[in-house]
């Protein structure tokens, strides 16, 4: 009787898995439902072990190409040599696409638990240090290195939630920012619903490191399977000992519960996210006090975005050293690249630092989908600059793209062919930070609805040049008048689209 | 991608309350009290608002203020099966803008389409970004999404539903 794994990634069910999967146990074979490989311009890809232990796998595959035999169609050989997985570098991403993400066996088997293993045989100074020595950086888009946030932690006692007696127990948090907002950008969703338990490892690890004994997870409502598979995963941990009262038997008591959003961009703003968990509206909070001092509930709180957190078992069971080895001289480690849009091969590339966009967007993403010519990459999410194909040299890095007018946000890029009109992006920016803003600064909440209403007038041609001069002036104002991202980096493809772009405006570079 | 029909309780204050008992005793309980409800009941009932504020010892302006802030929070029942195109920019760079008005037409020609999904109401990202356009189709995420494999998932699950 063959195995066959097929994924049950969301994307993966998006074109079909299930189906796929039904087709298999229906001619009689067994079906083990994995976590993808993120090679998802070939979901539903299906995979078996062949004579010499090897995975082989067979892509897009359609219920109809299933028989008792096997796959009749679209064979890719092993998996683990097509080029576009055979380049990468894993860490965060190493398991998936290979285990069942539920499976604590599965995970022990493969690797999980070494790094909280290590951790816990380490004092917690030890393990931020190790963070600290491993450059980790903030993976979320700020960048902030994340050991020092951790030590910021770790220094500040623990205290009762605000509004309670100081006689009341005292807590500190460890807050997953999961409110994967970004379009652009699914690599959070791919950890939380293929290899839950490796956030969940990470979390343990910082909750020794700092002394937290609380944890939570906030993850986007648009992320159903997330939820689900995370929230199973808990219980799971729970019996397995990775969480609760005396952590693989040490002497580290950690909880973690999982909260959901409720339809709010700007609740991936971490204070706006303190603020929903707290279950009021997700209005940015003024800093300082800084959220590692006084968080959640008032509480000393490690807040740090998925993928951050999934880098650090990694780093604990592979070695701080080796991870500072990887990438550019401030961009350490590896980040997980995600190929979206108009883009022919769409996925996961992690890669150190210190790649091009050039290599991601055609070395593995294979040019546009449609074939045309690549007119403009977005990078790190509705937040970030659209670059033209010849500033794509960039190599990948915090500062490096920051210098290129840019950002790397949280990772993705989003490609556009030439067909795409940049003063449309340009107003759609406007118009979704106008949806979007919490409302609580006035560049935000004014500035977008006024950002719209510019660029309709020059879009009009009328008065263009006028108009481009109050643009730019209204972005200037909201760069440097908005309490948080949200406001102050919408202005960031509004420009790159007006200074890289210009003829799409309706008339020359510069304006007049 | 099986469409699953939203199933929801009828409104009753009794079991309101009782839900409300479970979600008000945990720290920041307004938001997961209107989640609650919005779960068991669809949508969440004018009356729901005073409940919850009393049973999170706020006031009722508090609730109403989150009630409004997040946009999965409804206050009218969902329709049977509802339709969200993502209006994001990976969706957009593959003929998101395209699809979105190709459904609305589609809807304006069909009155049982269009009662069944009621308005589309915009969402921003879904995640499924390389497999794009993406839209949720009661429930289900639909990747490379059209016009007809959005109207086929709806027409199966209403011929299922009768």
């Amino acid at each position: 009787m063959t195995v066959w794994f097929v994924s049950r990634d969301s994307a993966a069910r998006s074109v079909g898995a299930d189906e796929v999967a039904d087709a298999f146990v229906d001619h009689g074979h067994t079906v083990v439902r994995t976590s993808s490989r993120g090679l998802l311009w070939l979901e539903p890809l299906v995979e078996r072990v062949d004579d010499d232990g090897a995975r082989i796998g067979w892509s897009n595959v359609t219920p109809d190409a299933v028989s008792s035999e096997g796959v009749s169609s679209n064979f890719v050989g092993r998996v683990e040599d097509i080029d576009f997985l055979a380049r990468q570098d894993r860490w965060i991403f190493e398991r998936m696409g290979i285990t069942d993400p539920v499976d604590p066996e599965d995970y022990l088997a493969h690797g999980g638990m070494v790094g909280l293993r290590a951790a816990l045989e380490m004092s917690a100074s030890d393990v931020v240090d190790s963070v600290v020595e491993s450059g980790l950086r903030g993976r979320g888009g700020a960048g902030f290195p994340a050991g020092i946030k951790w030590r910021t932690v770790a220094e500040t006692p623990a205290s009762p939630h605000h509004g309670e007696p100081a006689t009341a127990p005292a807590h500190k948090y460890i807050c997953v920012n999961a409110d994967e907002g970004d379009s652009g950008t699914y690599a959070d969703r791919m950890v939380m619903e293929g290899d839950p338990f490796l956030l969940l490892e990470g979390m343990a690890i910082a909750a020794h490191a700092v002394g937290a004994d609380r944890g939570i997870v906030y993850v986007r409502s648009e992320y159903p399977d997330a939820i689900s598979v995370m929230t199973e995963a808990v219980d799971i941990a729970r019996a397995n000992g990775w969480l609760g009262e005396g952590i693989l038997g040490s002497l580290v008591s950690f909880d973690v519960e999982i909260r959901v959003g409720a339809g709010s961009y700007v609740c991936g703003e971490e204070t706006a996210m303190l603020e929903s968990i707290e279950g009021r509206r997700g209005m940015v909070r003024t800093k300082p006090p800084l959220p590692a001092i006084e968080g959640l509930f008032g509480t000393p709180t490690v807040i740090n975005n998925v993928l951050t957190i999934a880098s650090v078992p990694s780093i604990l069971a592979r070695g701080s050293s080796a991870y500072a080895a990887l990438g550019t001289d401030a961009s350490h480690g590896t980040q997980v690249f995600q190929l979206s849009g108009n883009v022919a091969r769409g996925g996961i590339v992690e890669s150190a630092f210190g790649i091009s966009a050039n290599e991601l967007v055609y070395d593995f993403g294979g040019g546009t989908l449609s074939g045309r010519g690549v007119r403009a990459v977005q990078i790190g999410g509705p937040l970030g600059a659209y670059l033209p194909p010849d500033r794509l040299d960039v190599p990948m890095g915090y500062e490096t793209l920051a210098e290129s007018g840019g950002m790397l946000g949280h990772g993705g890029l989003v490609v556009f062919d030439d067909t795409v009109d940049m003063a449309a992006q340009a107003r759609f920016a406007m118009e979704f930070c106008a949806e979007e803003s919490c409302g609580k600064c006035t560049p935000c909440r004014i500035g977008s609805v006024r950002g719209v209403e510019v660029i309709d007038r020059i879009r009009g041609g009328e008065d263009a040049a006028f108009h481009e001069d109050v643009l730019r002036d209204l972005c200037e104002v909201m760069t440097d008048g908005s309490l948080c991202a949200m406001g102050g980096l919408t202005p960031m493809p509004v420009l790159s689209a007006l200074d890289n772009f210009p003829e799409d405006f309706g008339h020359a570079a510069g304006g007049e | 991608m099986t469409v699953t029909r939203g199933r929801f309780a009828e409104w009753s204050q009794e079991s309101a309350v009782a839900l409300l008992a479970e979600t008000s005793t945990s720290p920041g309980p307004v938001l997961m009290s209107l989640q609650a409800v919005q779960d068991r009941f669809g949508y969440v009932p004018a009356e729901a608002v005073s409940l919850i504020a009393d049973a999170c010892n706020v006031s009722r302006a508090d609730v109403h203020g989150v009630l409004t802030f997040y946009s999965d929070l409804r206050t009218s029942p969902a329709p049977d099966v509802p339709v969200r195109l993502c209006a994001a920019e990976a969706c957009q760079s593959v003929g998101g803008r395209e699809l979105k008005r190709d459904w609305e037409r589609r809807c304006g020609e069909s009155a049982e389409l269009s009662e069944a999904t009621g308005a589309d109401e915009p969402v921003f990202c879904l995640g499924n970004c390389a497999l794009a356009p993406a839209a949720l189709v009661g429930g289900a995420l639909v990747g490379r999404a059209t016009v007809e494999k959005v109207e086929s998932m709806v027409r199966g699950s209403l011929e299922e539903s009768r």
